[in-house]
């Protein structure tokens, strides 16, 4: 296992140095250079030449990638003229709340698509099934701000049930002193990826009755409730570990536009504010902040999985 | 060691690969093909036929591309001049008999602007899918064919890419290259080519070792005839299925570009863009803005999967959808 782990590790490794190369090529793409979307369209020659120099802007690619990398390992992620202030600090701020709203939409998603997907599986074909796959369509095909947008209008608007504006605190405490707040953009998020996880849970549910453990068990004499939740359930659960990792990217893609519906002060929104604001230093430090986080939290999930599952556990690899 | 199959044997007598080798075989060979061809088209289409949902949902694609193309001819409105929409209309108006689904508060008429702006996403989708589908399709299939440390570090380089939440890497690059139709086009496909990639690889890992495709290398048929002609069409089904399913994704990512006011400049609209202007209004009740566009996004994505699906069962595809 120890051996499994080491090489998912260099490999989440070597994947963040390619994302951080792409981001950094990224910024060399940007149309008239980065010292004219710096300084602006009125900015003189001299102005552009020097601001350059200044910046290592004329030294070669590989120079620059260098010092982007060793200011990066030094908590600088570039610095966003915009807002005269280091991306970094920017991020700092927003990342616990977006880690809260994904963190907790996940949990909330998980807690109703397992019991979803086992209850699927165990009456499958039954007119419960049906509507349950045909609700779970047509929430896949739902794009997140019209799920958004919808929630809001009927619980707001119409029922003046919840409020639509985000909590007003802005650590990621909140969650606790203004829960309520919390309850749209959280529901939204969740119900997104719902669909996906109750589909999966109950394929697996139904691929874990058809193995040969599961014959043996019954040839034992096991009843059927046994079976199903000592022998068939607990082998279902595990590939959901590998899901929530593989869906990561998805889930924090779905969070920026939720944080977008709610005006929920996340690194989503952050992003969208830089890019209707033209500040593409804080639009590259967010991407790759966001990217990062995600990589690490699949890392995270393979790791628990290889944990979780004895025959990748004792498998000795 | 491993025998690469694809290894170059020297030809016994010095003979330089030739393709006219084998005319008269060829030829019966691409009669047969033809004959298999028109019996596996027919049988597809039956399969496709048994799915009523699929049959239902090509109609309603239909339906709305038809209305998106055609129907600006026959129901014409002023979808560009702002002052002029000012000028003659009321804004925010509800259903009526001139305006079926209101307008909206520039005084734009809803049904012609879900017409216009549907053109822009359907364009998008299918054009964006198209760039997609075929840079992935020819990443895929080199990375594949060629093997090796070639095919490693081209997959790595996909799995990287994989690894940016598509959102974020698209606001990027729309921030940087500013979001016109062309753009759009090219900067969603630059975010959606890698699945395919990966997808053609892995079909090309296993053709690639069948004997048929062995035998084209054992007659000297070349390494560009070999993908062409026998590792590409014989792919066809997947790159079918993943396309369809793309489109719709395509649809999606435009969407949701314009929601976050990221969409085509304006006079142009787009269907994200409509949905986030009426979003504004939607605590005042104007619901004609946001329901029939909503509407019209849902039923062309869901359209599309269940035809993917359906395609994906006729032209027997093991293509798991994500």
């Amino acid at each position: 296992m120890l051996g499994y782990i080491v090489r998912r590790t260099l490999q989440a490794i070597v994947v963040i140095l390619g994302v951080t190369l792409i981001v950094f090529l990224l910024g060399q793409l940007i149309p008239g250079g980065q010292a004219r979307a710096a300084l602006g369209p009125k900015a003189t020659s001299i102005q552009i030449t020097h601001f350059t120099h200044l910046n290592g802007f004329d030294q070669p690619l590989w120079v620059q990638y260098w010092h982007y990398i060793v200011n990066m390992l030094n908590g600088d992620f570039g610095y966003s003229y915009k807002n005269n202030q280091g991306v970094g600090r920017l991020i700092v701020e927003r990342l616990p709340k977006t880690f809260t709203l994904v963190g907790a939409s996940t949990l909330l998603a998980l807690v109703i698509a397992i019991p979803l997907g086992m209850a699927q599986a165990i009456r499958r074909n039954t007119p419960f099934d049906y509507a349950m796959t045909a609700a779970s369509f047509i929430l896949y095909a739902m794009p997140a701000f019209l799920m958004g947008e919808l929630l809001i209008l009927l619980f707001s608007f119409t029922l003046h049930w919840l409020p639509s504006a985000p909590p007003t605190d802005a650590s990621a405490w909140a969650v606790f002193t203004d829960p309520v707040a919390f309850i749209l953009p959280v529901a939204s998020l969740a119900a997104l990826t719902v669909a996906s996880f109750s589909r999966y849970m109950r394929s697996s549910v139904l691929d874990t009755v058809a193995e040969d453990y599961i014959r043996t068990a019954r040839a034992k004499g096991a009843g059927s409730r046994r079976i199903l939740w000592a022998h068939a359930m607990r082998n279902a659960l595990l590939p959901i570990i590998t899901l929530i990792g593989l869906s990561l990217p998805a889930i924090v893609g779905g969070a920026l536009i939720i944080e977008d519906v709610f005006n929920y002060p996340g690194m989503g929104l952050l992003t969208v504010q830089a890019a209707n604001n033209d500040d593409i230093p804080l639009i590259l430090g967010t991407t790759l902040v966001a990217t990062i986080a995600t990589v690490l939290g699949s890392l995270l999930a393979d790791v628990l999985y290889a944990v979780a599952d004895p025959r990748i556990r004792l498998g000795g690899d | 060691m491993p025998i690469d199959p694809f290894e170059l044997q020297p030809l016994p007598h010095g003979t330089a690969p030739h393709d006219s080798i084998l005319p008269a075989h060829d030829e019966d060979l691409a009669t047969a093909a033809l004959d298999g061809r028109a019996g596996f088209l027919q049988s597809m289409a039956r399969v496709f036929a048994e799915n009523k949902l699929a049959v239902a949902s090509l109609v309603v694609l239909i339906v709305i591309v038809l209305l998106c193309f055609v129907g600006p001819f026959i129901y014409t409105t002023n979808q560009t001049d702002a002052n002029d929409a000012l000028l003659n209309s009321i804004q925010n108006s509800p259903p009526s008999w001139s305006h079926p689904f209101g307008t909206d508060d520039s005084g734009f008429d809803v049904l012609g602007r879900i017409m216009y702006g549907g053109q822009i996403a359907l364009i998008v989708g299918f054009l964006s899918a198209m760039v997609a589908t075929i840079i992935g399709v020819a990443y895929g299939a080199l990375s594949g064919f060629f093997g090796g440390w070639f095919d490693a570090l081209a997959m790595r380089f996909v799995d990287i890419g994989l690894s940016i939440p598509v959102l974020f890497l698209l606001i990027a690059l729309v921030a940087i290259y500013r979001p016109t139709v062309p753009i759009l086009i090219f900067v969603i496909a630059a975010v959606s080519w890698l699945v395919p990639a990966r997808l053609i690889r892995a079909e090309t890992l296993s053709l690639r070792t069948r004997e048929y495709v062995q035998a084209v290398r054992t007659f000297g048929g070349s390494r560009r005839r070999i993908i062409g002609r026998h590792i590409v069409p014989n792919s066809v089904g997947t790159i079918v299925v993943f396309a369809t399913f793309d489109v719709a994704d395509s649809i999606l990512l435009l969407a949701a570009l314009g929601f976050l006011g990221l969409g085509v400049p304006a006079p142009q609209t787009d269907w994200g863009t409509m949905l986030s202007n009426g979003v504004n209004y939607a605590s005042s009740g104007y619901w004609w803005e946001i329901y029939p566009v909503g509407v019209a996004i849902v039923l062309v994505v869901v359209a599309l999967n269940y035809i993917g699906d359906a395609l994906r069962d006729a032209l027997e595809v093991r293509l798991q959808r994500n």
